[in-house]
C-alpha cells in the first residue's frame, strides 16, 4: 500500500523520463508518493530509491530538508498560516491564535478527527493580500477571523471538495509529453552543438 | 487603476506594460487567449533571426535580472564556456523573499508567456533543455503552468522542431518542496540534482561556467524570461524607451503593510520615486490610517530598511545600493508608527534563522542566536548586554561595515550595498540585516523592552 501502486508507477515511469539524469526526479516522485498515502513512507523512499538509482538515506536526506514532505500521517486539511513580516503586520499573528482556539491544536498539532493539521509557516508570497493562509497549497487572502471559522466549517462538511484535494495531491493537472513532439533528453555525456547553433556559426 | 478578482493582488494602470498586458483578460492562462493577444510572436521574430542576434538583442536591451541580484541576463548568458555544449536553462520559479511576489501571479496568469520567454531564452544563448522549477507550495501556478505547457506542445510551440525550423528544445515542469534557500541559483541547481537543497562553493561565481549535472547553466527568474517576448516582438529601442539608461524596462513591485492599498503594481524601472509608490494616487495613496511613515524595506526582506528620508529615490539598484541597501526582488513592506519595530526585527530575523540550510556555521548558530536574543528581548527578558550581543553575533557573519541609510535626525551617512560575509550565500547576512537596521535606526525602542537584570533567564527562544 505504501510503495506506489500501478498507475502511479506509470505516473513515476514518465516523470523520470523527462530527465537526462534520472536521480531529479527525486523530488518530483516523493511528491507523488505523499499523494498517494498522504505522507511519505519508508517503503516509498525504498522504493524511491531504487527507481532514481539511489540508496533510501539519500532519498531521506534529500526528502527531510524540504518542508512539504511528511513522514507521519497528518490531516486531510494541512492549514498554514503565514507569519511573516507582511503577514505579520497586519495581524497574521492574532490569526495564528484564533486558528488555535477554532481548532484545538497548536502549530504543528493535528486535530482528534484527523481533518485538520495547523502549522504556522513562512512567507507563501501573497503579501499584499495579508493576513494569508493555504490550505493543502491553494491560498485564502485577507483572512478575517470569521473568514476562518466560515472556511473550517466548509471544510468540515466537504463544501469545498471541488476546489480543495486531501493533503498530498499538488497539481491535478500533470504535464505530458507526447512521444512524437518530444525532443528528447540531452544528457551531460553528449557533447554536441545544438543544430540551430551549428546554422548560425 | 483597476483590479481584477481573478487577479488578486495586481492593480492595474495607466502605465506601460510589458509583462502584465495580459491581466485584465480572465481566461489569460489559455492558449487561445495567447494567441488572440499576440502570444508566440516573440518566438516568431527570434527564429526569423540567427541565434547571436536574439543574443545581442537581450543585451542591447540590458534586460536586468528581476531576482534579486540585479545582473543583466544579457550578460549572465555570455558567460557559458565557447562551445560547451549541452548547456541547459533553469528557471528559477522558488520565489519565498518575504514580502515578494510577482513570480507566482506570472506564472498562474500568463504561463504562456513565461513558456515563450524560456524558448527565446534557449535559442538565443544554445541551450539544450529547460527546467521549470516552481516552488512547491503554488499549487495553481503548477497546474496553470502544467496545463499551458501540454498546450504549447500540442499545438507545436515547444518541443522538436519547433515551428518547423531546427529548434528543438523540451521544457520539463519540475516542483519544488518548500525550502526558501532554494532560491539561491546553486541551491536550485543541487534541489534539480535530486539532492538537498544546499548552496555550492564559490567559485565558479557563476553555474554558466559550471551548473546542472557539471554543464554551463543559465539560471534566470521567471520574471525576467516574461520580458522576452515583448522585447523580441517590439523591439530594443522602444523596451530602452521606458525607464532609464541603467535599469530599462518595467518591474513589477509589491508594496505590503501598512499602506491603504496594498498591491503589486508594473512600474516604470528607475524612475519611480518611493514616495510616489507609497503616496501616489495611482498606487499606494499614503499610509493607512492618516497614520505617519516610520520605516519601510525597500527590496525583500533581506534588505536594509529605509526612513522617510529616502522616500524621495527612484527604484534604481545603483542609487538604492550607494543609499545602503538593495532594490533585491521587488517587495517593499511599509511599517507606519504603530509598529513594533523589534518585532517587526524579529518576524524578518525569524524567517532566515528557520530558512537557514545548516551548512556554515556563522549562518546556523548565528541566525538562531539573533532570533533568540530579539525573542527575549520582546518577550521582556532582554539583558543590558543583549544589544551589544547582537551586533557581536551579526558582525561574525558580516564583518566590517553594514549597509545603512543615512540619517540626518540620527547624524548617519549611509555605508553603501554590499556587504562582506563568512557564508556561502546571503541567507545569513539576512538574518542580520533587519537587527542591523532596526537597532542603527531605532535602538531606544529595544533599550525601552529591556529590563535591567544581571542575568540570563532560564527560559529563553519562543
Amino acid at each position: 500500500m505504501s510503495r506506489l501502486n500501478a498507475a502511479n508507477l506509470e505516473i513515476a515511469r514518465e516523470i523520470m523520463s523527462r530527465y537526462p539524469v534520472v536521480r531529479s526526479a527525486t523530488i518530483p516522485l516523493l511528491h507523488l508518493s505523499q499523494e498517494q498515502n498522504g505522507y511519505v513512507t519508508r517503503e516509498a523512499m525504498q522504493q524511491i530509491a531504487e527507481l532514481v538509482e539511489s540508496t533510501a538515506a539519500e532519498v531521506y536526506g534529500t526528502a527531510s530538508f524540504y518542508e512539504m514532505f511528511k513522514f507521519e500521517p497528518i490531516g486531510k486539511y494541512c492549514v498554514n498560516i503565514c507569519r511573516s513580516i507582511s503577514c505579520h503586520l497586519v495581524g497574521g499573528d492574532d490569526l495564528v491564535e484564533h486558528a488555535e482556539h477554532v481548532l484545538g491544536i497548536k502549530p504543528g498539532g493535528t486535530t482528534a478527527d484527523g481533518l485538520f493539521t495547523l502549522e504556522a509557516v513562512e512567507c507563501m508570497a501573497a503579501c499584499t493580500e495579508g493576513p494569508t493562509l493555504q490550505v493543502n497549497y491553494r491560498h485564502r487572502f485577507r483572512v478575517t477571523h470569521q473568514d476562518f471559522d466560515q472556511l473550517i466549517d466548509d471544510l468540515r462538511a466537504g463544501r469545498l471538495d471541488a476546489e480543495i484535494p486531501p493533503h498530498g495531491t499538488l497539481a491535478r493537472e500533470r504535464q505530458h509529453i507526447p512521444a512524437d513532439k518530444a525532443a528528447g533528453n540531452v544528457s551531460p555525456d553528449t557533447p554536441i552543438t545544438p543544430a540551430w547553433m551549428e546554422a548560425a556559426q | 487603476m483597476t483590479t481584477y478578482p481573478w487577479a488578486a493582488g495586481y492593480v492595474a494602470g495607466d502605465r506601460p506594460q510589458i509583462v502584465t498586458s495580459r491581466f485584465h483578460y480572465e481566461d489569460s492562462y489559455t492558449l487561445e487567449r495567447y494567441l488572440a493577444s499576440g502570444g508566440y510572436e516573440g518566438l516568431k521574430a527570434a527564429l526569423a533571426k540567427a541565434a547571436p542576434a536574439v543574443h545581442e538583442d537581450v543585451k542591447g536591451a540590458t534586460v536586468l535580472g528581476r531576482g534579486g541580484a540585479g545582473f543583466p541576463a544579457g550578460t549572465k548568458w555570455g558567460l557559458t564556456p565557447a562551445g560547451k555544449y549541452p548547456r541547459y536553462l533553469v528557471v528559477n520559479g522558488d520565489e519565498s523573499e518575504p514580502g515578494t511576489y510577482k513570480d507566482r501571479l506570472l506564472m498562474e496568469r500568463d504561463p504562456h508567456q513565461l513558456i515563450e520567454g524560456c524558448l527565446i531564452a534557449c535559442y538565443a544563448a544554445g541551450l539544450s533543455q529547460c527546467f521549470l522549477y516552481i516552488r512547491g507550495e503554488m499549487a495553481l501556478a503548477h497546474e496553470r503552468v502544467g496545463r499551458a505547457l501540454n498546450e504549447a506542445y500540442a499545438a507545436g510551440y515547444v518541443g522538436k522542431n519547433i515551428l518547423g525550423t531546427k529548434f528543438s528544445v523540451d521544457i520539463a515542469l519540475h516542483w519544488g518542496a518548500g525550502a526558501y534557500v532554494v532560491g539561491e541559483e546553486t541551491a536550485l541547481i543541487e534541489s534539480l540534482e535530486g539532492k538537498r537543497g544546499e548552496p555550492r562553493l564559490k567559485p565558479p561565481y557563476f553555474p554558466a561556467a559550471i551548473g546542472l549535472y557539471g554543464q554551463p547553466t543559465i539560471v534566470n527568474n521567471v520574471e525576467t524570461l516574461s520580458n522576452l517576448p515583448w522585447l523580441l516582438c517590439n523591439g530594443v529601442e522602444a523596451y530602452t524607451a521606458i525607464g532609464t539608461q541603467t535599469s530599462p524596462g518595467t518591474r513589477m513591485v509589491a508594496v505590503s503593510g501598512h499602506v491603504k492599498r496594498p498591491g503589486v503594481y508594473e512600474i516604470i524601472n528607475g524612475t519611480t520615486t518611493f514616495r510616489d509608490l507609497l503616496y501616489g494616487d495611482e498606487f499606494c495613496q499614503g499610509i493607512r490610517n492618516g497614520n505617519e511613515l516610520k520605516a519601510f524595506v525597500p527590496g525583500g526582506g533581506s534588505a536594509p530598511w529605509f526612513t522617510p528620508e529616502q522616500l524621495d529615490l527612484p527604484f534604481e539598484g545603483r542609487l538604492v545600493g550607494a543609499a545602503g541597501s538593495m532594490l533585491g526582488s521587488g517587495a517593499i513592506m511599509v511599517m507606519d508608527s504603530t509598529t513594533d519595530i523589534p518585532k517587526a526585527a524579529l518576524s524578518l530575523t525569524r524567517f532566515y534563522a528557520h530558512e537557514s540550510c545548516g551548512q556554515c556555521t556563522p549562518c546556523r548558530e548565528g541566525g538562531t542566536w539573533l532570533e533568540r536574543i530579539l525573542s527575549r528581548i520582546c518577550d521582556g527578558h532582554g539583558t543590558s548586554s543583549d544589544l551589544d550581543l547582537l551586533i557581536e553575533v551579526g558582525t561574525s557573519i558580516c564583518p566590517g561595515d553594514f549597509p545603512h541609510a543615512s540619517s540626518t535626525k540620527l547624524g548617519l551617512e549611509a555605508t553603501p550595498f554590499p556587504y562582506k560575509m563568512t557564508t556561502i550565500c546571503f541567507v545569513g547576512p539576512s538574518a542580520y540585516a533587519p537587527v542591523h537596521s532596526a537597532l542603527t535606526l531605532f535602538r531606544e525602542e529595544f533599550e525601552a523592552k529591556i529590563v535591567k537584570r544581571t542575568s540570563i533567564p532560564v527560559t529563553v527562544g519562543h
